[in-house]
């Protein structure tokens, strides 16, 4: 069995394969429901990175409207600030607005 | 009506255009330098085998002789098909691949455009819906054309290399025979001449931001649309294409 150590050397001496920028893809269905993150793709520059969301993601007629944002401009949450950041939330079911009886015509919420 | 085999003739030629070069995207189906790239090819692959469907279909019915599309595209042989050489000449690199569709889509542009406007209707139809999906196509190659066009000295002397190798084959879309002149002449389809001017406009003030020179030639390669002479890529383009056709005739799923 091949060591840990040798498989990262082996990892590190390969060249540089010079990627594209990784991109987040935003796609809006249909008017009305806002931007849902469909997925990732590389992409030179933003104009490109549209274009490949269109053929990656909405050749089946998905959407209406795509954001693109490079994913290093994504701030996310890191995980081990889970407990801190959403414990605090967990016992206080008056904030659900689940005591509302929403009419089916005011579609999705 | 008088113009019936010119008609059909005519119609074979979008056919064929569109099935042949949507059979030469499909090739780089699992090669292409990137997966965004290898989707975006085999899109527009589909786009104008689909295309083909339509121009074919209708070509079947205005022969009105049982063949269907599918026996068009799959039963002729090479002295039948009516494309141009640009289309057929083989893929190369990813650079001479996007130099060739670049090259074809600026032309489809122009021509389906013209085509909206077709006294025949349903000529009309299959011009307005596919003419949306060709100026996706235009845009997509453009970009590439300028981004490696205009990229790295490797990229740069690709690109060179693919317009200087191709270029001799796009005189042929702006070359008139006698059944062009029956189409112009019943308003089903502009001469092709009259686009000429505009797509070359178009091409070089691409090639200018792309910082590719235009060769400055008159001579050009034909005898693809009239079917005299096909390249010798055709007929190997061809067996791959045909080859479950030809071995299981009327073979269905």
């Amino acid at each position: 069995m091949t060591s840990p150590l040798i498989q990262k050397e082996a990892i590190e001496k390969l060249p540089s394969r010079n990627e594209w920028p990784l991109w987040e893809v935003f796609v809006r269905g249909q008017n009305g429901v806002s931007h849902r993150h469909f997925g990732s793709l590389h992409a030179p520059d933003a104009d490109a990175a549209i274009r490949n969301a269109r053929d990656v993601y909405t050749r089946r007629n998905e959407g209406v409207s795509i954001w693109v944002v490079e994913a290093k401009n994504i701030a996310a949450s890191s995980p081990s600030a889970k407990g801190p950041l959403y414990d605090p939330a967990a016992s206080k079911v008056y904030r659900h607005p689940t005591f509302f009886n929403i009419p089916d015509d005011a579609g999705p919420m | 009506m008088a113009q019936e085999p010119a008609y059909f003739e005519f119609l074979c030629r979008m056919g064929d255009n569109a099935l042949v070069l949507g059979h030469r995207l499909s090739e780089w189906c699992g090669h292409a330098p990137a997966l965004e790239e290898d989707i975006a090819l085999a899109n527009t692959g589909l786009d104008l085998i689909g295309e083909a469907q339509l121009w074919l279909g209708l070509a079947s019915d205005v022969e009105d002789r049982g063949r269907t599309a599918d026996d068009l595209a799959m039963g002729r042989d090479v002295w039948d098909f009516r494309n141009h050489l640009l289309t057929e000449q083989p893929n190369g690199d990813f650079g001479q691949t996007m130099m060739r569709q670049y090259l074809f889509d600026a032309w489809h542009v122009c021509l389906l455009d013209a085509l909206c406007d077709s006294s025949q209707a349903h000529t009309a139809e299959i011009a307005a819906k596919t003419v949306k999906e060709a100026r996706y196509h235009l845009t997509r190659s453009r970009s590439i054309v300028i981004g490696l066009g205009d990229g790295t000295s490797e990229s740069h002397r690709r690109m060179q290399t693919a317009l200087d190798r191709l270029f001799p084959y796009v005189g042929e879309f702006f070359e008139t025979d006698s059944i062009d002149r029956a189409m112009t002449a019943s308003r089903i389809a502009p001469d092709p001449n009259s686009l000429k001017d505009p797509y070359l406009e178009t091409i070089r003030s691409t090639f200018l931001d792309a910082t590719l020179c235009v060769p400055e030639q008159e001579f050009y390669l034909s005898g693809g649309k009239t079917g005299r002479q096909h390249s010798e890529h055709l007929g190997h383009l061809l067996t791959q294409m045909q080859w479950l056709q030809r071995a299981y005739p009327e073979a269905s799923w």
